[in-house]
């Protein structure tokens, strides 16, 4: 349409009036973008390159951190539990919450109690959880080597010995696979029946409708999970640190349980190492963008978008 | 065959569901066993005992960690909400130019990680006097929260825009028209928000680890974690001590989830949970 020159600034006016009632809406966000993500990222950029105690003033080292860090052999062996907790317990729960949502999926009665079955735990607050996985897992005591007791194996020391305490926080986290359950669940619910009905028709029994049909329709929601889900584990904190550190830990350090966010928060908050902590951070940030983008790279040929053509 | 295929995959179900509900079950007895019999892993107590719990009632200032973590709570879960909807409804309502990128950015803080800004966020509350108080546990939330910013901007897209238009030329202001007609209409989100949040606040230990120093100021889940220090590690392994605690931490959490139980499972559903 074109514009009369006489509607021209009238135009402009009310577009500016909308603009300001927008901007007035979103200024909580711009505010606490300001103060809260853009000012601490630039000023943990800078406390990266500092020694930095909180108490005196940050003393710039330049790339001294990042060097540090390289040759600190506890951030290899960080490194190196949240990669194995990472590969252990990633594909374990998207592989167990799929079967749990399939199995869910066929169910024709009581669906909502089982969902509600498996969900439940998702509540515990991850603090209990970490609690719960030192008496569940007790070596002597513990209600998983009292089952394995049933079958007579002689189930291991899990929460004291170094080879078995990632295995057993990989065990736990499967108790809170529900919220995947019902977000894999959704995704089944919307496969269309035709397909299913076709497939019949054709003979194919339900291993093949399953993996021909079901999977390659449910592969974005799988997909996105597993981003997801790899993105947290990296970053996992709280159960770990619940079970093997904190005060009056003295005796009880455990170098299998020491991930990379625990770490961190170690050198940053027990140690007041901020400078340090902050090159850490920027650390994992890289590694998780790295993972990130390797991942996408790799699986996303597998992965069918209905309606596009790859 | 479909008779046989339906009774297993019901067999199965409920076994898997007995192993998923298990584990409180035996939480909740232990809770209620004397300390020798905790890991007899009877279903009932043997010798039924409230002991567990008047011993943690006197040695932990419960009520006190109790009324902390509500405050906390409520105070974060009812402004990220309020900010976050006023916050969606400016990206989601009115056309402006910048929009898309600055919502571009909105996605994009939710990818940093959370230990990035965790130090210099510190320093901010530090310089203001208020590490050791429980502000900076919630306060932060003024400022809406980029994932609940695009969960209600989602919602309020699959709003029709002729009510707000109709209100509009009746005289209604942008003020009016979001409280009055937009958030109603966006119930079931707002309801959704709320209710993560709560279960955010509530289970958070991170932060009361970073800026919680005295007993008096614990939440709930800090003060757990206190717990398996002083009865754990530093003593003598008083599991009974520390299962009741963690009945004591994680029943508010059921009782949510029994609240809003369609909602939560709505939300994680369609969000992709968290």
């Amino acid at each position: 349409m074109p514009a009369s020159s006489a509607r021209a600034p009238r135009r402009r006016s009310l577009r500016w009036i909308e603009t300001r009632a927008a901007l007035l809406f979103i200024s909580p966000w711009i505010v606490g973008f300001v103060i809260f993500t853009a000012w601490p990222v630039i000023n943990s950029a800078y406390l990266s390159l500092t020694d930095y105690d909180v108490i005196n003033d940050p003393s710039f080292v330049g790339l001294d951190n990042y060097v540090a860090l390289f040759e600190d052999p506890k951030v290899g062996l960080a490194l190196r539990n949240t990669f194995v907790y990472t590969v252990m317990s990633v594909p374990t729960q998207l592989v167990v919450s799929l079967a749990l949502a399939l199995l869910l999926n066929s169910a024709t009665r009581a669906t909502g109690f089982f969902r509600t079955a498996f969900f439940l735990p998702k509540m515990t607050p991850p603090v209990a959880i970490g609690m719960l996985l030192l008496m569940l897992f007790n070596g002597q005591s513990g209600l998983v080597n009292g089952f394995l007791g049933i079958f007579g194996i002689d189930g291991p020391a899990w929460t004291t010995d170094p080879a078995w305490v990632k295995p057993g926080l990989v065990l736990m986290s499967l108790w809170t696979v529900g919220a995947s359950v019902v977000i894999i669940l959704a995704a089944l619910r919307g496969v269309p029946q035709e397909l299913y009905d076709a497939a019949l028709v054709d003979g194919a029994g339900w291993w093949r409708r399953t993996l021909r049909i079901t999977v390659p329709m449910i592969s974005p929601t799988l997909f996105f999970l597993f981003i997801v889900d790899s993105i947290n584990a990296l970053q996992s904190f709280t159960e770990a640190y619940t079970a093997f550190f904190g005060a009056g830990n003295t005796t009880y350090s455990n170098d299998a349980a020491l991930f990379y966010v625990i770490y961190l928060f170690r050198q940053a908050f027990e140690f007041l190492h901020m400078g340090y902590a902050s090159a850490l951070a920027w650390v994992l940030f890289l590694v998780i963008m790295a993972v990130t983008a390797v991942q996408i790279l790799v699986t996303r040929r597998f992965v069918h978008y209905e309606g596009r053509n790859s | 065959m479909k008779r046989l295929r339906r009774i297993l995959t019901w067999a199965a179900l409920s076994a898997i569901a007995v192993a998923f509900l298990y584990p409180f079950v035996w939480l909740v007895s232990a809770s209620f066993k004397p300390r020798g019999e905790v890991f007899d892993h009877r279903i009932l107590p043997e010798t039924f005992t409230f002991d567990n719990y008047l011993q943690i009632w006197r040695e932990a200032p419960l009520a006190l960690w109790m009324a902390n973590t509500l405050l906390v709570t409520v105070l974060a879960a009812v402004t990220v909400t309020i900010t976050s909807a006023m916050v969606a409804w400016g990206f989601a309502y009115f056309r402006f130019p910048g929009r898309n990128l600055l919502f571009g950015v909105v996605l994009a803080t939710m990818m940093l990680p959370g230990a990035v800004t965790m130090i210099p966020v510190y320093l901010i509350w530090n310089s203001l006097g208020m590490v050791g108080t429980l502000t900076p546990l919630w306060a932060q939330n003024l400022f809406g929260s980029a994932f609940y910013i695009f969960l209600l901007r989602q919602f309020f897209l699959t709003l029709p825009r002729e009510p707000f238009e109709a209100a509009r030329v009746d005289g209604a202001g942008n003020w009016t028209i979001f409280t009055r007609i937009a958030l109603p209409l966006c119930r079931p989100a707002v309801v959704v928000t709320l209710l993560f949040e709560f279960q955010a606040a509530w289970t958070d230990l991170m932060r009361p680890l970073i800026y919680l120093r005295d007993s008096s100021t614990f939440t709930v889940p800090r003060g757990l974690k206190a717990l398996l220090d002083q009865f754990g590690f530093g003593g003598q392994w008083h599991w009974e001590i520390l299962m009741t605690a963690s009945v004591i931490t994680t029943i508010p959490m059921i009782v949510l989830f029994f609240l809003g139980q369609k909602h939560f499972l709505r939300g994680i559903a369609t969000t992709g949970g968290r």
